[in-house]
């Protein structure tokens, strides 16, 4: 494949995660920081959150028990994901920690077993798609070609 | 990027002036990794030289020692409202409270658009309290009054 063919493959990957609502304007906010002095800033800042998200998930996993469940300690948890997907541009995993800690509040036990399983889809959901990204990036700076800029044009 | 912010020297009382042409020095406090990452990128991005501090306490130890020469002079705080321990408001208080650091200006950040809390930390002295996640707009706007632009 030439380097145009996988520029087009890339933007249209990427317009997709946007439509189908994977990733928000955030994602583009670290985009813009890249530069050729930090050229993998955001494959950088996306691996701090994929440690720092698989970490909170086991935290979340062993907290929330049937015979007897923190709640704060469960709220605090989603609250850091919370935090740290929406400043990547992860929206699906946001919203899905923002309906969590609402059920947090209600110490509504099988609904937050619910959000956990729904966070954990999602978490996986928006790793493999910008791992695919990130893997068609590599193919074109492999390449020779470059990443195109993206613009937030709908 | 931006460009044209001169910095004045003092002649005004306003609090963020600096008082001199160099890079303001930032404190960013987050116990979170990937805001901290972030908000250390968009500050360099405005020509700030940045110190990262995970907590409350690391970051008024950083502060005080900057007065016993242990690092540079700090122009501005960055804080995030909540986190585990000193919460930013309690840091807020804290900075206040010092004569030796209450001219410091602090700018709280948070991702929840609570108005008492807004109200609370603006009342404490916060120059200035700015939603998450942060953008690099945000960011300019800041340094820029950290630095005195005009126009």
């Amino acid at each position: 494949m030439e380097v145009g063919q996988m520029q087009r493959q890339w933007v249209e990957y990427i317009r997709s995660l946007f439509m189908e609502g994977f990733l928000d304007g955030q994602f583009l906010q670290l985009q813009q920081l890249q530069d050729e002095n930090n050229p993998d800033f955001v494959v950088e800042v996306v691996s701090l959150f994929f440690d720092d998200s698989e970490k909170l998930l086991n935290d979340l996993t062993k907290a929330i028990d049937l015979k007897g469940t923190d709640f704060k300690r469960v709220d605090a948890h989603v609250h850091q994901l919370k935090g740290s997907s929406s400043s990547i541009g992860a929206q699906r995993v946001k919203n899905a920690c923002i309906a969590f800690r609402n059920y947090c509040e209600e110490q509504n036990i099988e609904a937050c077993f619910r959000c956990l399983q729904q966070v954990k889809q999602e978490y996986c959901l928006v790793k493999n798609k910008l791992e695919t990204l990130f893997r068609l990036e590599q193919q074109i700076m492999a390449a020779g070609g470059s990443i195109p800029t993206m613009e937030l044009s709908f | 990027m931006g460009s044209g912010c001169a910095a004045h020297s003092s002649s005004s009382s306003s609090k963020w002036v600096m008082e001199n042409g160099d890079e303001p020095h930032v404190l960013a406090v987050d116990d979170n990794i990937i805001d901290r990452k972030l908000v250390e990128k968009l500050l360099k991005n405005s020509s700030c030289k940045v110190t990262t501090a995970e907590n409350g306490p690391r970051a008024l130890e950083f502060l005080y020692g900057t007065f016993n020469g242990t690092g540079s002079k700090v122009n501005m705080v960055i804080t995030d409202y909540c986190m585990p321990g000193m919460t930013g408001y309690e840091l807020l208080k804290k900075i206040k409270e010092s004569s030796a650091t209450k001219e410091v200006p602090v700018v709280i950040m948070s991702s929840e658009n609570i108005p008492t809390r807004i109200n609370k930390c603006l009342e404490e002295g916060a120059q200035m309290f700015i939603l998450k996640p942060l953008k690099q707009s945000d960011v300019k706007k800041l340094t820029c009054q950290l630095m005195n632009c005009k126009g």
